[in-house]
């Protein structure tokens, strides 16, 4: 199989001289990039077609079983251009029904490909055309929308080049494609977390932790006991089972991507796990963004930056320095990392850092944010007027405000009045009873790492904004959960449960409350449409497909229903959704809704 | 507190509320600072090479290091650059002259934040009230694939996304050293259903070696989710070995108490209109993260005495019992512990006629695993 794969890559790359070095390495340790040339095998032109197969991969020397797309994965990066008619025929060998999702990309919602939503999903042994006009350029990606085909490899990278001429100058690109593989079947990960409450959680507090002085004091464990929280909850599953990929490649493995010193080199980085938020850092180098869910901001210098599901991130880096850097995806709990090298000369490794700490959930990851110090929304004046707490108040407002022996934790952790709309259901563990805007925050564990991280505000549009109208009204949504039982749900609805999408009408603009009532990150994709972060920036708010709302937070976006029909909108995290958490969106022409 | 809640968003909303004298400026400013950073701090972000070629800028140490090496990229035809966008890494640069502007190299400040400093825009907005528009009552799709087609997908769709059924058995097995006969017990649970409704059955007893079968049951039960941590159960329970065969209806709670103690607490209503009682404790304090110590408590009442059973009304027998688990995986653990257990009142004068002991202590060496 290696073999195998390795001849294609190099045949993709259209050199023998890959092949002939390939032959130096051992198997591990085995770099397929030549790095000067596109990396993926790549399909582009009017006519594309993908293969949907059952295959092996092998990661780390390991053995796996894989569903790929052209015998690879990832699947090819599907390349296309801005303005041309995109037309794809996807063939599926599967045995049972599959699908292909463009996803971010805007298209008629009939070739969006969600079974169910838009189209009745590709039959097993058969071939769908999809076709669409080509409206937009940037990094996007592709993945498979039915059932969890997407863990074992049924995604790819999209690039679409701009019409015009590219306003991010670069002299060389890579296409980094993180994701996360397990040996285990999805199915087995699923059923595990149903039957055994946080079953891959291998970092939980204990008792010689406890002894050690580490994590939280006694006091605290205690408290968080009572409410039935346990704050080593960040990633349902992480490295205890999976590997962290990139490009199809495991930490040992190494894929390695070329420079020449001094050339801005452009990484197109798409976070295709199917659970997993990592947070990225090349050591050594600092990035600069360009470009966010395919569209491009303002340049902003950042030491490293959190990547949710789904999301992709475009940076510059210039290496000046004739040596070797490690490029570190490293997962949100700290349970493994994805890692490759950026080197002048394949062969030149960098050190790879150690996994940091884990972090630990806080009382503002259980929605307690305007109590719990730190509100990044709590200016001098508001605090002053008694509206919230700045962050270097804490202990003593929180005794003078009553809640003295508990620091605040006196709040009913699931009290419906706050959350009228939330059905009482067993899948609603608790409501954020004062959750705060989190869009400034870096994410989990991120808060003090000692150099910049990037937030949702640092990011403001390149172009402006092309619908600056107030928003018509305003829709909260509440993303509930329960870990004990992994259920996963929207207001307390599963999909399962609920058969009405949320309607909204052509043209009409709202603004959408995403309110985070469970102690962990969800990032929320929006099918369909580009929406924008509510971050203070105008009429250059950054315009994303998907945001990460941050445990006990709020992220606000407006967004203009400008795309006719039914569109999935869901927690990208593969088994939240697959858990329920995902609703239908239906955007109807006026006159329908009158 | 709720009160104090709800009195803090509806500030905050004041606040969203109120937007351009107090909160436009400010998030001009804000909204230009972050970008022009990098600039600020010099270095290769702002400066491209071009750039620093057409001498707009002056790039740092490690690019002059570079430049030294003589790349002759850096000295291509700026203008092709020009045309490729190069100018576009410094758009909202703060040090963006007129001049600048017009040759195309950057974006003044005045015209991205444009309308910005009297009247708020776009996303600085606040909302309206509009009503939401009713749900529709057709599908989008079915307008252009089968309807048939359409409707099948959706109904795979829906189950796929929380839906599932599931399948769970675990088994505790050990044996039990102590004076007189040793002995072997188990301790079993198996449900099959979804997230809400369940079949379960569970199933303990225990064998005196060499004795046979002293006391067993097994029970069939629905449980069904009744909040976040609890499931309430109703069924049927089958007694078998020593003493004559009772069936009994039962009633039971079962769920994660606060502090994470796992608890329960059962009714049986035998045939014979007999009412016994259970309830059961238990908690895992993790030493290491495969270690487990296990505390844990069993106590049966019964309403009336039951001779022929050996059980007697009130609290007739307690077991208290101690293990430390190792978890090869967590689905495989053998552990060692202790049990203590204790006959009370009737219970106890009834074992004593019997020529039984009244309280035992065992070691027990024993394996959990589960499916």
């Amino acid at each position: 199989m290696q073999i195998d794969r390795r001849r294609f890559v190099s045949g993709a790359l259209g050199g023998g001289a890959a092949a002939a070095m390939a032959a130096w390495f051992p198997a591990w340790a085995q770099p397929v990039s030549a790095g000067l040339a596109a990396t993926l095998p790549t399909v582009s032109g009017n006519d594309i077609r993908l293969r949907i197969a059952r295959q092996t991969m092998r990661i780390d020397g390991k053995l796996s079983r894989a569903i790929g797309i052209n015998g690879t994965i990832p699947g090819p990066l599907v390349r296309l251009r801005e303005g041309q008619q995109a037309r794809l025929t996807v063939i599926n060998d599967l045995d049972e029904d599959s699908s292909i999702h463009w996803h971010g990309l805007i298209l008629p919602f009939q070739m969006d490909g969600v079974p169910g939503v838009s189209f009745p999903g590709i039959k097993p042994r058969s071939t769908f055309v999809y076709e669409f006009p080509v409206v937009q350029s940037g990094t996007y990606w592709y993945h498979s929308h039915s059932g969890l085909q997407e863990q074992l490899g049924h995604y790819g990278p999209i690039v679409i080049d701009p019409a015009g001429a590219d306003p991010i100058a670069h002299d060389r690109e890579h296409v980094i494609v993180l994701s996360d593989h397990s040996r285990l079947a999805p199915e087995e990960i699923f059923r595990k977390m149903k039957v055994n409450p946080g079953h891959f959680n291998r970092q939980r507090q204990t008792l010689s932790g406890l002894l050690a002085g580490k994590d939280q004091p006694l006091k605290e464990r205690v408290e968080w006991g009572r409410m039935r929280m346990d704050p080593t909850d960040v990633a349902d599953v992480n490295g205890s089972t999976y590997t962290f990929l990139v490009n199809g490649y495991g930490p040992h493995d190494n894929w390695t991507a070329l420079f020449a010193p001094g050339e801005r080199v452009r990484l197109r980085i798409v976070n295709a796990s199917a659970m997993s938020i990592f947070n990225v850092r090349i050591p050594g180098l600092r990035m600069t963004v360009v470009q966010a869910d395919g569209l491009n901001v303002v340049p902003v210098e950042i030491d490293e930056f959190q990547i949710g599901v789904a999301e992709t991130y475009d940076v510059i880096v210039t290496p000046v320095e004739e040596r070797a850097y490690s490029f570190v995806a490293e997962a949100n709990d700290r349970s493994g990392m994805a890692r490759a090298t950026l080197t002048p000369r394949v062969g030149m490794i960098a050190p790879v850092p150690a996994l940091r700490a884990r972090p630990l959930a806080t009382m503002k990851d259980m929605g307690m944010g305007a109590m719990s110090g730190g509100d990044a929304g709590c200016t001098p004046e508001h605090a002053a007027m008694g509206h919230c707490t700045v962050a270097d108040a804490s202990e003593p407002d929180h005794a003078a405000m009553g809640h003295g022996g508990h620091g605040g934790m006196d709040h009913s952790m699931r009290d419906f009045d706050v959350a009228p709309q939330v059905k009482r259901d067993p899948s609603v563990q608790s409501i954020s009873p004062m959750p705060v805007d989190r869009m400034g925050e870096p994410g989990q564990g991120l808060e003090d790492v000692g150099h910049e991280v990037l937030t949702y505000h640092h990011l403001v549009a390149l172009d402006r904004n092309p619908d600056v109208r107030a928003p018509d009204r305003s829709l909260d949504i509440h993303l509930t959960g329960n870990m004990e039982r992994f259920m996963w749900s929207f207001d307390g609805v599963k999909m399962s449960d609920h058969h009405e999408p949320i309607p909204f009408i052509e043209g009409e603009r709202v603004r959408v409350n995403l309110i985070n009532d469970s102690m962990m990150s969800h990032p929320i994709h929006l099918h369909g449409h580009f929406f924008e972060l509510v971050t203070g920036k105008g009429d250059h708010a950054p315009r994303k497909h998907t945001v990460i709302v941050q445990p006990g937070g709020i992220a606000t976006f407006d967004f203009t229903a400008d795309a006719l029909g039914d569109w999935a909108f869901h927690c990208h995290l593969l088994y939240h959704m697959h858990a329920g958490m995902m609703r239908v969106v239906s955007v109807r022409p006026r006159e329908d809704a009158a | 507190m709720r009160r104090a809640s709800l009195l803090f968003a509806s500030f905050s909303a004041f606040a969203l509320a109120m937007p351009a004298a107090a909160q436009a400026d400010p998030h001009a400013r804000h909204g230009a600072s972050a970008p022009m950073a990098p600039a600020r701090e010099g270095g290769a972000s702002g400066c491209t090479p071009e750039h620093a070629a057409m001498g707009h800028c002056t790039m740092d140490n490690d690019v002059e290091h570079h430049g030294a090496h003589g790349d002759t990229e850096m000295q291509a035809d700026p203008g092709e650059h020009m045309d490729d966008g190069a100018h576009a890494a410094m758009p909202a640069n703060g040090a963006c002259t007129p001049e600048h502007a017009a040759m195309g190299h950057c974006t003044p400040r005045e015209a991205i934040t444009e309308g910005h400093g009297e009247a708020a825009v776009g996303t600085d907005l606040p909302p309206g009230d509009a009503p939401a528009p009713p749900p529709p009552s057709d599908w989008y799709a079915d307008r252009i694939y089968p309807a048939s087609e359409m409707e099948h997908s959706r109904h795979q769709m829906m189950k796929e996304n929380g839906a599932q059924t599931f399948g769970f058995i675990n088994l505790d097995f050990e044996y039990q050293a102590r004076k007189g006969h040793d002995g072997l017990s188990w301790e079993g649970e198996a449900w099959y259903g979804n997230d809400i409704d369940r079949l379960t059955i569970k199933s303990e007893g225990e064998s005196e070696i060499g004795e046979g079968l002293e006391e067993g049951e097994v029970q069939l039960l629905y449980s069904r989710a009744i909040g976040p941590y609890f499931n309430a159960q109703a069924g049927v329970r089958q007694d078998f070995g020593g003493g004559p065969d009772r069936s009994y209806a039962t009633l039971a709670i079962e769920g994660l108490a606060p502090y994470w103690f796992e608890v329960e607490g059962a009714l049986f209503l035998s045939d014979k209109g007999d009412v016994l009682a259970r309830v059961e404790g238990e908690y895992d304090q993790r030493i290491t993260q495969r270690l487990v110590l296990q505390p844990a408590i069993e106590a049966n009442f019964s309403l009336q005495d039951m001779p022929a059973n050996g059980i007697g009304s009130g609290l007739s027998d307690v077991e208290l019992g101690l293990r430390l688990r190792y978890a090869i995986v967590p689905e495989f653990a053998p552990y060692i512990g202790v049990e203590w257990s204790r006959k009370f009142g009737d219970t106890a004068r009834f074992a004593r006629l019997a020529g039984e002991s009244v309280e035992s202590t065992s070691f027990v060496v024993g394996v959990r695993a589960w499916f």
